[in-house]
């Protein structure tokens, strides 16, 4: 039977009891039919509203198991047999009490389901999100087919306000977008030809024909639909003593009930009623429901509300890990600065330093390489055919053009290369400038330089500031020399820059760091993967369609650093509330039963079964909104 | 002497408590039923689990056949951390959960509100 139906049961036939109670004492006014009319109400109550959970409890106390069900039901139960036998023995009754209890346990739940489902509901939303169907071309016409259908390589054409079926390139046409429900970018993004597009995101002005390049489990709304779940059912770490609690409560609980009872009536000599009521308000003020909600409710709302923003947290693990951060370490180029970098100066043959250069970096993937190329192709150079070419780690790239050793890199580094005192003196200005400069070498002898830039995100700045006022230490981390790297950490106010660092070297600085701090690491994912794993918590800066999935504990689906800012926030924000859930509900138990138990009955603070009833359900439930209410604080 | 009598048997209730629910017992176990290449166990959700601990051969497609026929909320869900699945259990209907065989290990499941638990263990 439903829990609303039980529920309202037990109300209904509760609220001649509830007005008798009220009543009688100014009015003299009694049930019709006395006790016997109290009698068929509560039978009825314990049938239909608390018979499941009676046969509940016992088919979990046959497998040696106990729960919240155990508590209620025994507490009823015996309330109720106990009023039967008083009841033929001409002692007071406390059916009302069975009767009050069961109805507000019963409220407690139909409350808090419909408060489980909204704290669940950002995972419905995101299911819905994607579309049905999709115009794809067969037989060289548009045909409307189910999503399932699309394959790989299909042409889909997408019409104005209907939804990008599935990931792919646009081939022909162009829109603006609204990205919103994946990226959690308010503004529609301009989209041409050769640009990606997204899954799920509206199209919005123009009509255009896309090329499918993800379908199925592998778009990138299914992968965030695959993190968010994993997430939302995830533990922290902080929950095992809740689980540990968890599954010694309701037997202690019995335990302290037996004690609570035989105190009452052995050593203080109080009536076998007395001494009951005590027991039963023991038994049904202890929620181990309270304590069992307080983490996965905070957990699901608060990563929801990441999802819903861009920002997936892999699990409960690493929002406890991000709650602990005080420094947070940088990537240079992409994360701090926007990763396309510009040649800015030459040096030298302009012409013949660019062309050589260009050839050798046409094979290199260097992050400087296109900045190179994209210089000479500006000046319309012909790039010529390299030879031998060899990539030189954490120097630069050589091989052989024309009959002559070319080789390209970091001016500093390599000891065999002669180089001319003038040519020294303008890599230390241009250095100063807080520019890349690399040297072009013919045969062991410097030809020339060319100078790179890559200039600052417009707000990292303001995302270093906000970090700041968290209390955070930030540190950049670069291969770069440390003049360019000093020169960018300025511009953004960085505290630290530790310069001059492999990439095979990042994860060990990291580690270092890790010695006397707690560390997290943001990089773009694609060649930083050693360090976001390293790191206490790893923050994975996506752009675009490439989500640098299983590289970081944080995926930010958008290139934006105020993100990074959002997510520690949000981290911290649903922490506290795991912290602040359990915190009530130990309290509530470690308060509540020794008053239940009467310990407080020397002062006059005592509870009837009835109240405590009431507690308990309304413990658990605020646990559930205190949860719920957390999708709406401010980030 | 009826009050000794009566902390005699809260004691011996104590005691029983604290056996029966502390106490090591059996846990129900299965292993699962192979058909065509195929595995599966079905699992009553009643008070509990039955079986509570499932074995699943590794690399066969298994699915998990929950019935709930109990109508405490605290069973109304069943949790897979470890696969991110959170499975609602509507009453008395069967509801089939997949479970990924494709490393060995130990797998914990529970009930929404961590109170119930079970075990697939894959081989």
């Amino acid at each position: 039977m439903k829990i609303t139906t039980r529920f309202w049961t037990s109300l209904i036939l509760s609220l001649p009891m509830l007005l008798e109670m009220i009543i009688h004492p100014f009015t003299g006014w009694m049930l019709p039919g006395g006790e016997w009319t109290m009698l068929i109400f509560t039978t009825i109550i314990m049938l239909i509203s608390a018979g499941p959970f009676i046969t509940s409890a016992w088919s979990a106390f046959k497998k040696h198991h106990s729960n919240m069900d155990t508590l209620v039901a025994l507490g009823t139960s015996i309330t109720y047999i106990y009023s039967i036998y008083a009841m033929f023995t001409k002692r007071p009754v406390f059916f009302e009490s069975a009767a009050f209890v069961i109805t507000f346990v019963l409220l407690g739940q139909v409350l808090e389901e419909k408060m489980r489902a909204t704290a669940s509901d950002a995972m419905g939303k995101l299911l819905n999100l994607g579309a049905k169907n999709a115009l794809v071309k067969r037989d060289n016409q548009f045909v409307s087919i189910p999503i399932t259908e699309v394959v790989k390589g299909d042409y889909i054409q997408v019409m104005p306000g209907q939804k990008v079926p599935v990931d792919g390139k646009i081939v022909s046409g162009n829109s603006s977008i609204d990205e919103s429900m994946v990226t959690g970018e308010s503004m529609p993004v301009k989209k041409v030809t050769g640009d990606q597009v997204i899954g799920a995101t509206i199209n919005q002005t123009g009509s255009f024909v896309m090329q499918a390049q993800k379908v199925g489990n592998e778009t990138m709304l299914a992968q965030i639909i695959e993190i968010v779940k994993k997430a939302q059912n995830s533990h922290a770490p902080i929950q095992k003593l809740t689980d540990k609690v968890a599954n010694i409560f309701v037997p202690t609980v019995l335990i302290i009930a037996i004690v609570t009872f035989l105190v009452w009536y052995i050593f203080l000599g109080k009536s076998i009623a007395t001494a009951l009521v005590f027991a039963v308000a023991v038994m049904v003020i202890a929620c181990p429901c309270a304590l069992g909600l307080a983490t996965p409710t905070a957990l699901m709302v608060g990563t929801g509300r990441g999802a819903k923003m861009g920002i997936l947290i892999k699990n409960g693990e690493i929002l406890e890990a991000a709650n602990s951060i005080d420094t947070i370490v940088f990537d240079k180029t992409g994360t701090i600065t926007k990763g396309q970098p510009q040649v800015t100066d030459i040096v030298g043959d302009k012409e013949n330093v660019l062309q050589l250069a260009a050839s050798l970096e046409k094979l290199s993937e260097h992050p400087l390489a296109p900045a190179i190329l994209a210089a000479a192709k500006k000046e319309k150079l012909q790039l010529k055919p390299v030879e031998n070419f060899t990539v030189i780690e954490g120097w630069g790239v050589s091989g052989k053009i024309s009959g002559t050793n070319v080789a390209v890199g970091s001016p500093k580094k390599q000891k065999e290369i002669k180089i001319a005192p003038e040519l020294e003196e303008q890599i230390v200005a241009l250095q100063n400038e807080a520019k890349t400069v690399v040297s072009v070498v013919q045969d062991n002898q410097v030809l020339g330089l060319i100078a790179i830039q890559d200039a600052p995100k417009v707000n990292a700045q303001n995302a270093i500031n906000d970090l700041h006022r968290l209390g955070l230490k930030t540190v950049m981390l670069t291969g770069d020399n440390q003049q360019v790297a000093d020169a960018i950490a300025e511009q953004v106010d960085i505290d630290q820059v530790i310069a001059e660092v492999l990439p095979v070297d990042k994860a060990a600085v990291i580690k270092k760091l890790q010695e006397k701090h707690h560390v997290a690491f943001v990089g773009d994912g694609i060649n930083d993967a050693p360090a976001l794993t390293q790191a206490d918590v790893g923050i994975a800066m996506g752009s675009g369609t490439d989500v640098a999935i299983d590289a970081g504990g944080i995926v930010l689906i958008k290139n934006d650093l105020e993100d990074v800012v959002r997510a520690l926030k949000l981290s911290r924000k649903t922490f506290n509330r795991i912290k602040l859930n359990l915190f009530w509900a130990f309290i509530y138990n470690v308060l509540g039963i020794p008053v239940a138990a009467g310990v407080f009955a020397g002062v006059g603070l005592t509870l009837s079964p009835e109240i405590a009833g009431l507690a308990m359900a309304f413990s658990s439930l605020s646990v559930v909104i205190s949860s719920v209410l957390l999708g709406k604080t401010k980030i | 002497m009826n009050r000794i009598i009566i902390l005699c048997l809260g004691l011996a209730l104590i005691a029983f408590i604290a056996w029966w629910f502390f106490g090591s017992h059996q846990v129900e176990e299965e292993k699962a039923t192979m058909k065509s290449n195929k595995q599966s166990v079905d699992i009553e959700v009643k008070g509990g689990y039955s079986p509570e601990r499932v074995f699943l051969k590794r690399g066969v497609p298994a699915t998990l056949n929950f019935k709930r026929t109990d109508s405490s909320n605290c069973l109304d869900h069943v949790v897979f951390s470890d696969f991110g699945i959170n499975q609602k259990l509507p009453e008395g209907k069967v509801e089939t959960v997949k479970i990924d065989t494709s490393k060995p290990g130990e797998y914990q499941w529970e009930c929404s509100m961590n109170m119930f638990h079970g075990k697939v263990i894959v081989k």
